[in-house]
């Protein structure tokens, strides 16, 4: 959390004055918009699927521009969008213990099961 | 030409003048996300433009009508939009200021009308005009998403920097006795009201002040006044902008007036 | 074809490159948190960054026609495709941002001069005609260039340039379509196509770049996945595929040595102008400036903008903090 003013505000970093404009008038670059990752239902009755990344000021923006961004050809149902910096991922070396134990566990994947022709698609 | 084809040309015009102006921004936003919202905006006006040109043509029952001969053949004098929508983007009013596009201004002009607009369409899914009722529920959408995104960076801009909130300030003091001509009574619209195509837009008026109100406050900026000379452009009395806006909008069509493409 | 120089190893890396090696030789993806060689992940960004600056820049000269398209279908075709070249641009940054660099300092690059982008940019739109040849043959030769990096071994870029090769073959039908009806159409119509496909023809055959044995990047970037067909051949397959879409629009391609060839099953064609290429793309051609000039001015005059959203949003975070208190 940052340092707070006397009236209670987050003081502003410290290399632009609090209202966003240096002495000479010019304003002070304060920085770029946040990294947002974004993930799209596209239908109900499926997941969420990632499909990119945009830059937005706060989250509801980057609804907004994930809507514009990433579903302008299809109805999207319903839209992730979540910093970039939250997302904690696997390191992929860490790929054998996380899984490989799967991988043995054959019985989980339908190819494992011999349906006879007859039964149809299943 | 009656009233009920002129109020159709009315909100074509609004739709085409606008979307035409939005359309500027199109590689040149301030952040790219930001062209795509814009052109998206633009989309929808010229789609409306397009529906309600289409209708005219199909009320009128001319063969020789359609919406390309409405739109890049008329002079400005035939034109119906509000004033407001002719501006170019910038408070010095200065008519080629391609250098000099204020996205305040933008977004100013678009909060004001889309608040109308999406109390207006609303209204006008009861229009006695089936097919106009039709358009404006799918309108109705569209500026229901364009009051959230104007309003959305009103609020950025009144309560972002001390420069963002100077801006939008200026803008809102430059557009607003523009707005008037929203409310002044017309033969046009009291001719459709009184069939039933139209709607008392002295109903609407206080439901769009109560809302620009509500997000001028939260964007921490008082309204300015309205007062002044009011506007003419939707009876055909235009400001010198549209002019401008007409002839490059029209060159090449005008160019080539036998030809189709 | 010669290995890259090999990038400084620790006995560490050496497995991790036997990895990577087997996983490209397989036909597998490198996603971003996998182990890749430096080499490889600078000619990626450099790659992909360029690919993003070339579709914002690409905005600009048929973004000027916009405003002056002669009937509003045409207007709302034009403002859709330029718009989706504003989108490919975000998927592609988006892309190029999973290899470590922001977007701010890929526009930097942009901006300064460093960083380059699709040539072709560099020439004036000068009639309404130049939207449709555009959309036929540069969008084409785009198509062309794009389809195989699909199957990129860089999982980002190749998922990136799916979704951009679905919208683009829309971008070339608008284009041929708008065309054919001007062909159809007046005198003046035809002959503003026939002059637009004059000044396009010869610009679009050089987008594929130059023969391959003059150009240095090439051999890494084959044996790593990233580029899987030579420009000779892509620039065949484009002719070929055009010269007969040429004849059934009625325009005559500017080449007084095309020709099918029986025996090769290709068309012959005459030689490029190679050295009015390199002039434009290091950045004397018609319009760089103006290219250039339009991208740095939309930043600069957009910097209180974004400074606003972004104040605007440290603001609304601190009131929340405060009331959370």
């Amino acid at each position: 959390m940052s340092a707070r003013s006397k009236d209670g505000r987050a003081a502003a970093p410290s290399r632009v004055a609090s209202d966003g404009a240096t002495p000479a008038g010019q304003a002070a670059r304060l920085g770029d918009w946040p990294l947002w990752e974004i993930f799209v239902r596209s239908k109900q009755g499926l997941e969420h699927k990632h499909c990119g990344s945009l830059h937005a000021s706060d989250a509801r923006h980057a609804l907004h521009m994930a809507r514009e961004v990433y579903t302008r050809r299809q109805e999207g149902v319903s839209l992730w969008v979540v910093p970039s910096h939250l997302i904690c991922a696997s390191a992929p070396q860490d790929k054998a213990g996380l899984f490989d134990p799967a991988a043995d566990k054959i019985y989980r994947h339908p190819t494992f099961y011999d349906i006879p022709p007859e039964v149809g698609h299943m | 030409m009656d009233m009920h084809q002129e109020y159709l040309l009315h909100l074509a015009d609004n739709a085409l003048i606008l979307g035409q102006r939005n359309a500027q921004w199109c590689g040149h936003a301030p952040v790219l996300e930001e062209d795509l919202a814009l052109a998206n905006n633009s989309l929808d006006l010229i789609g409306q433009a397009r529906l309600l040109y289409q209708h005219l043509c199909a009320v009128r029952g001319d063969p020789a009508c359609d919406e390309d001969r409405l739109a890049y053949f008329r002079d400005a004098p035939d034109y119906r939009n509000y004033t407001l929508l002719e501006l170019p983007h910038s408070t010095a009013l200065v008519p080629t200021a391609a250098a000099g596009r204020d996205f305040a201004v933008t977004i100013a002009r678009n909060f004001l009308y889309a608040t109308l607009m999406e109390l207006l369409w609303e209204a006008l899914c009861f229009s006695s005009d089936s097919q106009l009722a039709a358009i404006a529920g799918r309108a109705h959408k569209e500026a229901q998403y364009h009051v959230q995104h104007a309003g959305d960076w009103v609020l950025r801009l009144g309560d972002g920097t001390a420069e963002s909130h100077r801006k939008l300030v200026a803008a809102l003091a430059c557009l607003m006795p523009y707005t008037q001509e929203f409310w002044t009574p017309s033969a046009m619209e009291s001719a459709v009201q009184r069939s039933g195509v139209g709607v008392d837009m002295a109903l609407l008026e206080p439901r769009w002040d109560a809302q620009v109100d509500a997000v001028l406050r939260r964007a921490g900026v008082a309204r300015p006044p309205a007062g002044g000379r009011v506007s003419t452009g939707k009876l055909g009395q235009h400001s010198e902008h549209l002019d401008f806006v007409l002839t490059e909008m029209q060159c090449v069509a005008r160019a080539h007036p036998d030809a189709v493409w | 074809m010669q290995p890259a120089r090999a990038a400084a190893r620790t006995s560490d890396d050496a497995p991790q490159q036997a990895r990577f090696d087997e996983r490209i030789r397989a036909e597998g993806k490198i996603e971003p948190q996998d182990w890749m060689p430096q080499a490889y992940r600078s000619t990626l960004l450099r790659q992909i960054s360029q690919h993003a600056h070339s579709e914002i820049i690409g905005m600009l000269p048929e973004g000027n026609w916009i405003s002056r398209a002669p009937s509003l279908k045409r207007k709302a075709i034009l403002l859709a495709k330029v718009q989706d070249e504003g989108g490919h641009g975000l998927y592609l940054y988006s892309a190029a941002e999973t290899l470590g660099q922001e977007r701010a300092q890929m526009l930097e690059e942009l901006h300064s001069g460093r960083a380059k982008y699709s040539s072709i940019f560099n020439y004036p739109t000068l009639s309404w005609a130049d939207v449709g040849v555009i959309g036929w043959l540069v969008d084409g030769a785009a198509i062309m260039n794009q389809i195989p990096l699909c199957r990129c071994s860089y999982g980002p870029y190749a998922r990136a340039m799916v979704r951009v090769c679905k919208e683009e073959s829309f971008h070339q039908r608008q284009g041929y379509e708008s065309l054919r009806v001007m062909m159809q159409g007046t005198p003046a119509q035809r002959a503003m196509v026939q002059d637009a496909v004059d000044r396009f023809w010869w610009k679009c055959l050089a987008m594929f770049g130059p023969p391959d044995d003059a150009s240095p990047h090439s051999a890494q970037a084959a044996q790593w996945g990233i580029k899987r067909v030579s420009n000779d051949t892509l620039r065949q397959r484009f002719i070929d595929a055009t010269v007969p879409q040429a004849e059934l629009l009625g325009v005559r391609l500017p080449d007084p040595a095309l020709q099918w060839n029986a025996d090769t099953g290709h068309y012959d064609y005459g030689p490029i102008d190679w050295d009015e290429f390199w002039r434009t793309l290091r950045g004397d051609g018609p319009c760089n400036a103006e290219r250039l000039g339009a991208r740095k001015h939309a930043h600069a005059q957009g910097q209180w903008v974004r400074d606003a959203a972004l104040q605007h949003a440290r603001k609304q975070q601190a009131r929340q903090y405060r009331e959370a208190a």
